[in-house]
């Protein structure tokens, strides 16, 4: 065993120390940038739930999703403008925008960031 | 030798600490065996019977809202699906193939197929792991190729330095692997190729 590896052993080993127990399903992204402080639950967005209906290629290619939690302006005004989750929720691919708690659905106070497994304390969860 | 009983104080040291720290995770027995290595990832993995909880109880979602039960559980998605270690505990890539789920590849087409790509690009592993293959077939059936291209990765074989250290930090495969795709402790999926001699020999001048 190198040193390089025995870091690369101790640096995963701290990285599990943060792991949070909680069980939500992985991948799973919350969306809380605005929704609480304006009255409503955070939403919760289920990959796994899209991802059977869905290639990735269509929300990340064709309708314009970056790949990186929190860097899409995705807001109300534009949802019921079609835009975002409202490209699909528009009573035509999905079911529209008026059953608010079905994407409303979230804990109070949790912040914005993708959920699942463990928790790594870098950007990325492993 | 001196490097690897140091190895095991670390191990022991950083195992005693995540005994006092998340005794939640060592609910049973079979759980609370001595952690070695790299391992460590699948033993903090939720215990089978804590997998795919069904909204109302993920801890993410608020059961007391209404529309919370009328969520679909990944259970009862997941029920004919090939199981997997880690990640959503399927197989997506086996349920794809095997026509088990058909998800779209344009948004209101049905019938559009995927573009294809079929080309394996091996990455050499100095150490003892064994070699990655990158297949773009698995990832061009979901995925396109500016997904990855430029951005991630200049589409020329050998023009990317791509580490460990970076995919556990959520760049080159990790922009992915670890957060929608199967996470990383899945090591053997990506390293899959067994060493030639030639790489063993490069390997003990390595150590
Ligand atoms: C139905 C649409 C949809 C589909 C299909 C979809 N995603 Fe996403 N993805 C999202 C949304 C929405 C976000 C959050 C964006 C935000 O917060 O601005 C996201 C975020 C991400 C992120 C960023 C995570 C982070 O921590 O920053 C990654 C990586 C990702 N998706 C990968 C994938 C992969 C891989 C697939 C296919 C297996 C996929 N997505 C399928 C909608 C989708
Ligand atoms: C398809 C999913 C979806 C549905 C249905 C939905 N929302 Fe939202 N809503 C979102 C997302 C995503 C955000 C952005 C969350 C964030 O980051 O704060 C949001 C944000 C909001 C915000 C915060 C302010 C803003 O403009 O972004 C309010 C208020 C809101 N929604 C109200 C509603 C109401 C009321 C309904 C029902 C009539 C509703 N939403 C239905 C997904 C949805
Ligand atoms: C590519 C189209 C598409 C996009 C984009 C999309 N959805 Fe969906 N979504 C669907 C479809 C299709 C369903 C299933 C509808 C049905 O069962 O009738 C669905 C269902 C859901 C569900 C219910 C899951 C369940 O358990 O029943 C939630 C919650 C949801 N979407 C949230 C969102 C949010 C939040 C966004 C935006 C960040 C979003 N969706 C963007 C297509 C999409
Ligand atoms: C999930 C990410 C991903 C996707 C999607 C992807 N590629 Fe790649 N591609 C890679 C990686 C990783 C390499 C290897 C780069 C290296 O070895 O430095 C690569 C290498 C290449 C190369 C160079 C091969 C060589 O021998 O020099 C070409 C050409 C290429 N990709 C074309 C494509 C095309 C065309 C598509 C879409 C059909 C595509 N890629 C989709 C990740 C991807
Ligand atoms: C998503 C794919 C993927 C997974 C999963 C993965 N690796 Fe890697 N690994 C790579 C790539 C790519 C490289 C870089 C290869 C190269 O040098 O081009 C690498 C390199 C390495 C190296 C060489 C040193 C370094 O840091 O680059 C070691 C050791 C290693 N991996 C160990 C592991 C272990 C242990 C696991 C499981 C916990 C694992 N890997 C899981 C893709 C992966
Ligand atoms: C843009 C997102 C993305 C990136 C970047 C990415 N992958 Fe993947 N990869 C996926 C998805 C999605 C799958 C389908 C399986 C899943 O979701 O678990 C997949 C599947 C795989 C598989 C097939 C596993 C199997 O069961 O057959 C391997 C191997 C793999 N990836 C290795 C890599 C390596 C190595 C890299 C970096 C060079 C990489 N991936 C980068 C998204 C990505």
């Amino acid at each position: 065993m190198t040193p390089l590896r025995l870091l690369y052993v101790a640096l995963l080993m701290v990285l599990v120390m943060v792991a949070v127990p909680v069980w939500a399903e992985y991948a799973d992204v919350v969306l809380n940038r605005n929704a609480e402080a304006n009255g409503m639950r955070p939403v919760i967005y289920p990959h796994w739930f899209h991802r059977i209906r869905f290639r990735c290629k269509v929300c990340h290619s064709e309708l314009g999703f970056e790949m990186r939690v929190g860097s899409n302006n995705i807001n109300m005004g534009e949802i019921l403008d079609g835009k975002y989750c409202g490209m699909c929720h528009n009573g035509d691919v999905a079911w529209s925008t008026e059953f608010c708690d079905r994407c409303h659905s979230g804990l109070p106070g949790l912040a914005t960031g993708i959920r699942g497994a463990s928790k790594s304390s870098g950007p990325g969860d492993y | 030798m001196k490097l690897i009983s140091l190895k095991w104080k670390a191990v022991v040291g950083v195992t005693a600490m995540v005994f006092v720290t998340t005794p939640l995770f060592f609910s049973s027995a079979e759980d609370a065996k001595p952690v070695g290595g790299v391992n460590t990832f699948n033993r903090l993995m939720a215990p089978k019977s804590e997998r795919n909880q069904p909204p109302s109880n993920d801890g993410i979602h608020d059961p007391t809202n209404e529309g919370t039960s009328l969520l679909l559980p990944p259970k009862e998605a997941f029920k004919d699906m090939p199981p997997a270690q880690a990640g959503n505990f399927v197989d997506w890539v086996q349920s794809l193939q095997k026509g088990l789920i058909k998800p779209r590849y344009d948004r209101s087409n049905p019938n559009e197929e995927a573009v294809v790509f079929d080309l394996d690009i091996v990455r050499e592993v100095k150490g003892t792991m064994p070699d990655v293959v990158y297949p773009h077939d698995r990832h061009t059936q979901w995925l396109d190729c500016s997904n990855c291209h430029p951005d991630i990765f200049i589409p020329e074989k050998g023009k990317n330095q791509i580490s460990m250290a970076q995919i556990l930090m959520g760049q080159k495969c990790g922009v992915c692997h670890g957060k929608v795709a199967f996470p990383v402790s899945d090591c053997r999926k990506c390293h899959s190729k067994k060493k030639d001699g030639k790489g063993a020999a490069t390997d003990t001048k390595k150590k």
